[in-house]
């Protein structure tokens, strides 16, 4: 018998709370993509766990979708850093005020 | 409870996976150098990637190391080179007053909900095969067998339409890269 499922919840959503903090108070805007990638990860281990308690495995299929979106987030979110930081000399998203209401 | 029904290597195992993935998290949000940063979302991601093993994820496993940790992370050492960032802006100034206490109330809440829920709910009973239309694990056969014929059968068309936003998020980064360096040309 396995650990049960709902210590792994448990880990998963502290581990999405840390994302969520890290993304709302970073700067960079690489250490907030990196955030984004914790709490993609944090709900991918739900998944597993939801796959493995319930018999079903459509929660590790939803997985492999979500990583593959991942790549092709993180695919697009840094050339956006690329272009903007050749632009604008900065990856802090406090100097980004255009905007600005 | 709990603890009798689990054998001391899973044990083992999960709190070497959760050591693995706390200590990676705080990591990404508390060292100043995004280098280093990066380095420790690996950690967090052989975490993960350890308590897939441990819940009979192999291939997902395989493919957390290899496309997050080989592909994912490395693009963006890649990029953290390829700009010269050695250090993140200054995170102590606040442009926006208690951002940092409202962040910490608003994870707090999200997490104490998300475990209240779970505390509240029936989901982590163990209700054997209450699955809906999703096919359920066959004892026996192998986690990869299962997985490919879900992919290729159930979810062919999302599949397809992965194929397709990967060589659209190809296309559009290329994109951004190219237009930016000719623009740079003409002036």
């Amino acid at each position: 018998m396995s650990v049960p499922a709902s210590w792994y919840l448990v880990l998963s959503a502290v581990l999405f709370g840390i994302g969520v903090y890290g993304f709302l108070t970073k700067r960079s805007v690489l250490i907030m993509l990196m955030c984004v990638e914790l709490m993609l990860n944090a709900v991918n281990l739900t998944f597993v766990t939801f796959a493995r308690t319930l018999s079903d495995i459509a929660g590790q299929t939803v997985v492999f979708f979500v990583m593959v979106v991942a790549a092709a987030e993180v695919t697009v979110g840094l050339g956006i850093t690329v272009a903007v930081f050749r632009r604008r000399r900065t990856t802090s998203v406090d100097e980004l005020t255009e905007m600005q209401g | 409870m709990l603890a009798l029904t689990t054998t001391w290597p899973d044990l083992l195992v999960f709190v070497t996976a959760a050591a693995l993935i706390v200590v990676g998290a705080l990591g990404v949000i508390s060292v100043h150098n995004p280098v280093h940063a990066a380095l420790s979302l690996i950690v967090t991601l052989f975490g993960v990637a350890l308590s897939f093993l441990e819940q009979s994820a192999d291939f997902l496993a395989a493919v957390e190391i290899i496309v997050y940790a080989g592909a994912i992370v490395v693009l963006i050492l890649f990029v953290i080179m390829f700009l010269g960032v050695d250090r993140h802006p200054r995170d102590e100034v606040e442009p926006l007053v208690g951002q940092r206490a409202f962040a910490a109330a608003g994870a707090v809440v999200t997490v104490g909900g998300l475990i209240f829920l779970m505390a509240k709910s029936h989901w982590v009973t163990g209700v054997m095969s209450a699955s809906t239309g999703g096919t359920p694990l066959a004892s026996g056969q192998g986690e990869i067998t299962q997985l490919g014929q879900s992919v290729f059968t159930t979810y062919l068309v999302a599949f397809e339409v992965t194929a397709a936003l990967l060589i659209i998020a190809v296309l559009g980064a290329v994109q951004l890269a190219r237009r930016d360096r000719e623009s740079e040309v003409e002036q």
